[in-house]
């Protein structure tokens, strides 16, 4: 496979990386580099390194061994799992956004960062729940919301942890296409995720991780039998649909198998 | 009736008092939101028997209570930050730990030695007795302070209270926002006690932020509303101390607690699902965007 973007453009580069919380690898021997303009998505089963990737890039992981290079003027913003918020917390869709606002820490905004905000909320289509409570918004909503705050830094890289995960089809399906505006007009964008077939679709490149990093090109280089088998650990049925890579689900029965029984009739049932 | 309510007044003692419950609760209230906000409420139940420690320390070697109590309080604070960001010990579990151990101590040293300063009681329940005009001063000082603090730290102390990992990725210093916050707390605890006391400040801190939680869903609405409470909470309960002679923590708590209850009963606790750093997603239907 190709690695793509591993040169002195990138924003972010990780070196033969190798990380843990103190006991077994988390990551192992990786290497990956984010260029100006990337718009990249890396799947893996649970517990496979994703966050803990994501957590080098932002600088806030180091490793116990290689190193992770950032472009010293290079902003980087961050989304995180929905899983992981405070949904309770007494905040309005403004004040969450507010949040990330780079001028003075008085606890009133200027007027011109209340305007940026809501140029932001409206571009991304919330702008009339800016007054809302944060837990009275939908999946998709809320993503929305957390890109809104990334964006107010600007950045030139946003990454995100499983931006896709607990939204509908269709909201999934206007996350990826609104990531795609952001990555034209020059938002370098790294996202997780689960969703391989949605990534297959959007993504112009693919990082296949599972510890290290098995597999890293175009989603037709990455998301295909061997490759998968090796990631997830279990073979995967991969078709292709107009030029786009689908993986097939195949349902496996949970419990011991059922013996089918004859009827006296002679006809076989399950 | 009007002169039995104001009969108290002509009293330097209470006025005094009276000066320092409504601070003391305002105060309280204000840093009562971050606090419960992050899930710690118990930490003003711990910190205070920390403080008691330095309490009868500062007393037995005739060490200022404001000096020795605070440097005590400030290391234990600090010390239950340490060992909460190592993951090693939970939040709960470092609280129990190093607080209790303090507030052993300061009960063993006030027991085998006496104290020169306020009484055990006093310590223990809160008292408008021993309140001197220093003490006036210095709690109108700490809450100035507190107050400042939280003004020009308003957006890293909210963005680290509802999530420290983006905002440590955002430019917010998590960790130096932790200590100033543990920084004020101390010396808000420390200021309050002789008045509420070790036993009662912990309410102080929790009941104005969980009835302002349960009026607005508004940060910033919460921190002034949260506030006001725990003042109206600290004037009126101290009136009350007066006219049924029971000791002024007792009340402000009593009174605090009668709020609760009545808003809670009001409100039916509907914002109240749960407070601190993790909570469940929204899996509601999506809030229609309308532009009218």
């Amino acid at each position: 496979m190709n690695g793509p973007v591993n040169d002195d453009s990138s924003l972010v580069r990780v070196e033969s990386a190798t990380f843990s919380y103190g006991g077994d690898p988390v990551l192992e021997d990786v290497t990956l580099g984010i260029g100006a303009g990337a718009f990249m998505g890396v799947v893996g089963p649970s517990g496979s390194g994703k966050t803990s990737l994501l957590r080098l890039l932002l600088g806030t992981a180091t490793p116990q061994q290689g190193t992770v290079t950032r472009r010293a003027d290079v902003a980087v913003a961050y989304v995180p799992q929905l899983e992981t918020v405070n949904w309770n917390f007494p905040v309005t869709v403004t004040e969450c956004v507010l949040m990330a606002r780079s001028g003075r820490g008085w606890p009133w905004p200027s007027r011109q960062e209340r305007a940026e905000v809501a140029r932001v909320l409206q571009r991304l289509g919330i702008g009339a729940l800016a007054d809302r409570h944060i837990r009275e918004l939908s999946g998709g909503q809320q993503q929305r919301m957390f890109i809104a705050r990334a964006l107010l830094r600007r950045p030139q890289l946003l990454l995100m942890d499983e931006p896709t995960t607990g939204v509908d089809v269709t909201s999934r399906h206007d996350m990826l296409h609104l990531l795609g505006e952001l990555n034209t007009e020059g938002v370098a964008i790294l996202l997780t995720t689960h969703d391989l077939n949605g990534v297959a679709a959007h993504l112009p490149r693919l990082v296949a991780l599972n510890r290290t990093v098995i597999a890293d090109g175009t989603a037709r280089e990455v998301i295909n039998a061997p490759v998968l088998e090796r990631t997830f650990g279990a073979p995967m049925e991969v078709l292709q649909h107009l030029g786009m890579p689908v993986v097939l689900d195949h349902y496996h029965p949970v419990g011991p198998p059922v013996k089918p029984s004859v009827s006296p009739a002679g006809r076989v049932s399950a | 009736m009007i002169e039995a309510l104001v009969d108290p007044f002509a009293y330097a003692f209470f006025v005094k008092g009276l000066v320092v419950a409504t601070l003391a609760g305002g105060l309280c209230g204000l840093i009562g939101v971050y606090i419960t906000l992050r899930g710690m409420s118990y930490i003003g139940h711990g910190l205070s028997h920390a403080i008691f420690g330095g309490f009868a320390a500062s007393s037995l070697i005739s060490v200022n209570y404001y000096l020795g109590a605070g440097v005590w309080g400030l290391a234990s604070a600090l010390a239950i930050n340490k060992v909460t960001r190592s993951r090693r010990i939970g939040a709960d579990a470092a609280i129990g730990v190093i607080t209790t151990s303090s507030f052993a101590l300061g009960v063993a040293l006030l027991t085998r030695f006496g104290t020169k300063g306020p009484s055990f009681d006093a310590a223990l329940f809160g008292s408008i007795i021993g309140v001197s005009a220093a003490d006036v001063w210095a709690l109108a000082a700490i809450t100035a302070i507190t107050a400042v603090v939280i003004a020009v730290n308003y957006r890293a102390l909210l963005f680290a209270t509802f999530d420290p990992e983006v905002a440590d990725v955002s430019g917010v210093r998590v960790a130096r926002t932790d200590a100033l916050l543990m920084l004020v707390l101390s010396l808000a605890i420390l200021a309050t006690l002789t008045v509420i006391g070790v036993t009662l400040v912990a309410a102080t801190l929790v009941i104005p932020a969980v009835v302002a939680r349960m009026l607005t869903s508004r940060f910033s609405t919460m921190l002034w509303l949260s506030s006001l409470i725990g003042a109206a909470s600290g004037f009126v309960g101290m009136n009350l101390s007066y006219h049924l002679d029971v000791p002024s923590g007792t009340m402000i708590v009593l009174t605090g607690a009668a709020v609760f209850t009545v808003v809670l009963w009001l409100t039916g606790g509907r914002r109240l699902v749960r407070t601190g750093r993790t909570g469940n997603r929204n899996d509601s239907d999506p809030a229609p965007v309308t532009t009218g």
